[in-house]
């Protein structure tokens, strides 16, 4: 096998893996836009809050402690403790299913019946709001993400090595692929499968997916909306905090991790601003599109082409495509 | 229409106690009066109608029953208790089924799973045993299914069953609104114009429906109606309604020669 086409595999499947990570966050965006109809501009920085809240408990950091410190002239930072990354996750996952409750019972409570363009602003707001939040809460410092502080070896730790020498076996060349997108990946898989099986068997699921079609006739049937909101928005945390390790461990937990949000807008306009399998093939398409585009007409133009083709692409699936490829097709009855 | 005896019509059904009462109601819009000092009762397993012209608060009404609207003033007994203000999903969970005038169904999922929602009260196994489908929740699925099947079958469905809803014309959504509402068992079945905007097969075809499920399910209907003539063959007694009053109230031969009724219908002859 010619060394170039290898090559090209190579950065097809390394397009893929980090086509995972976008399509993670593309899922947020979509369950909450199934679920309220509300397009949720703060998705990315939950990321960027459950990623901080993560690290914050897991080195036992003190919460607000510059405001503590600053009110009581104390010199407090650590709780001096570690926490299990088990434990601490199932923690954060807490925090985010407060985070939820908080958001509905003091936010979209007061604007139920609004305006789309209402409520996106609302999320707009709580973007500035969180990313506000969470720096005074953990401060702002650069942060390493470790998921595997005391286990010893959670990633797949080897799997990389393996897949080099197989390839070498097989092709004469061996492919890098990192440890963390291997696991990204997998996790990923674990997660849509779970989210399927919990909107298509469950009755919260069920529920979810009533609630986003009618509000009225979900209420005669005994669904509470404010309950099925809270759960939505719940979902969408977890979602986030999955895509906030993901991404965290990789690059660290850093505020340039709410922009990773700009990066799903669109993968939604590919995928659809509705459909979960969507979301899922709009990320790796675009994953594997800029990282393909970048290797072939890259060196043509200069290269930096993995800043714009994305956007491109949503341009022209604006013009010829515009509910995606997998979105429900927009029907006017007159 | 205090006695409290179970008795047996002349075609053999019977009819219960009360199950739910009405006590001096009045609904208020700002200053608009949509019912004013109503009261009336439903007894178990009859057919109960609401009739009257337009405007004259029956929906109203249906939606004080079903907890969409909150009256100002009175009060609702329901299974012997008096009723606290409840949001409409908490009055689903008691039991109280309904449909809409304007049809409210789920247009994007089938007919189906627009059933399936309807036994929502019926579904209690864990959120993992349902996702994972094992234990209680295959068991209480597998239930739920059969359930829905038979209500399916009797409303003459089952050729649309997994059609989403949205793609089916008028008539059909009426019914799998009603095969919604039936499927949640209700104790109390509430149905707001079950025959606006049909033709006259539709309208036979939702009688007898409802007639059926009264007679084999034993469910007790309270109905809100505009065609005289369908209304007095079907219920066992009628409430008449004008301008948010009522004017009369009883079987449908003591309300066809209530003067009352008379000048409401037919206008009255000022000479």
């Amino acid at each position: 096998m010619p060394e170039q086409l290898a090559f090209a595999i190579e950065v097809f499947l390394n397009g893929l893996m980090s086509g995972v990570l976008y399509a993670l966050v593309a899922l947020g965006f979509v369950l909450i836009y199934k679920a309220s109809g509300i397009f949720n501009f703060a998705q990315g920085v939950m990321a960027l809050f459950a990623a901080m809240t993560l690290v914050g408990i897991q080195n036992g950091q003190v919460p607000f402690s510059h405001l503590i410190n600053a009110a009581l002239g104390t010199q407090i930072h650590h709780f001096g403790w570690h926490i299990h990354s088990v434990l601490a996750i199932t923690l954060t996952v807490g925090v985010m299913i407060l985070l939820a409750w908080a958001i509905q019972r003091f936010v979209f409570r007061h604007l139920v019946g609004q305006e789309p363009i209402i409520l996106f602003m609302a999320t707009i707001g709580l973007a500035y709001f969180l990313e506000g939040f969470a720096d005074l809460m953990w401060g702002s410092e650069i942060k390493k993400l470790d998921v595997c502080l005391m286990a010893d070896a959670c990633l797949p730790q080897g799997i990389n090595l393996a897949i080099d020498e197989i390839t070498f076996g097989w092709f004469g060349y061996g492919f890098f692929i990192d440890n963390l997108d291997i696991t990204a990946t997998i996790v990923a898989a674990i997660l849509v499968v779970a989210l399927v099986a919990f909107s298509q068997y469950t009755k919260q699921g069920r529920a979810m997916r009533a609630v986003a079609d009618d509000h009225q006739a979900a209420l005669s049937v005994g669904i509470s909306l404010n309950f099925i909101w809270v759960l939505v928005w719940s979902v969408a945390g977890f979602v986030a905090l999955v895509a906030g390790i993901m991404w965290g461990a990789k690059s660290g937990v850093q505020f340039s991790l709410s922009l990773i949000a700009l990066k799903a807008l669109p993968v939604l306009m590919l995928g659809g601003f509705t459909s979960i399998p969507g979301a899922i093939v709009g990320g790796l398409i675009i994953g594997v599109g800029e990282k393909l585009f970048e290797f072939w007409v890259g060196p043509l133009v200069g290269g930096a082409t993995e800043n714009w083709f994305a956007y491109v692409l949503a341009l022209l699936f604006l013009v010829f495509r515009p509910q995606g490829l997998f979105g429900e097709k927009i029907i006017e009855r007159v | 229409m205090t006695a409290q005896e179970s008795y047996v019509t002349e075609d053999g059904r019977t009819i219960g106690p009360t199950v739910m009462e009405m006590k001096n109601i009045t609904l208020r819009f700002g200053g608009v009066k949509a019912i004013t000092d109503i009261s009336f009762d439903i007894r178990e397993g009859e057919i109960r109608a609401i009739i009257g012209p337009n405007g004259a608060g029956k929906s109203s009404m249906l939606n004080v029953i079903s907890g969409f609207y909150v009256p100002q003033e009175g009060q609702v007994w329901y299974k012997g208790k008096r009723r606290p203000p409840m949001k409409p999903y908490q009055v689903a969970e008691q039991g109280i089924a309904r449909t809409f005038q304007n049809i409210a169904l789920f247009e994007g999922m089938t007919v189906l799973d627009n059933v399936m929602t309807g036994r929502i009260r019926q579904m209690n196994a864990g959120l993992f045993s349902q996702a994972m489908w094992f234990g209680k929740a295959e068991k209480e699925e597998i239930e739920n299914r059969e359930a829905v099947e038979k209500i399916i079958d009797f409303l003459e469905i089952q050729a649309i069953r997994k059609t989403p809803v949205g793609r089916l014309p008028y008539g059909l959504k009426k019914r799998v609104e009603l095969a919604r509402a039936l499927a949640a068992e209700p104790s109390i079945l509430l149905l707001d114009e079950p025959m606006a905007g049909m033709n006259v097969e539709e309208k036979e075809d939702m009688s007898r429906f409802i007639l059926d499920m009264n007679d084999e399910f034993g469910t007790t209907i309270a109905l809100i109606e505009h065609d005289m003539g369908v209304v007095m063959d079907l219920s066992d007694r009628v409430v008449v309604m004008d301008y948010g009053k009522k004017i009369g109230d009883g079987t449908p031969d003591e309300v066809r020669n209530n003067q009352a009724v008379i000048d409401a219908y037919l206008g009255v002859a000022h000479d």
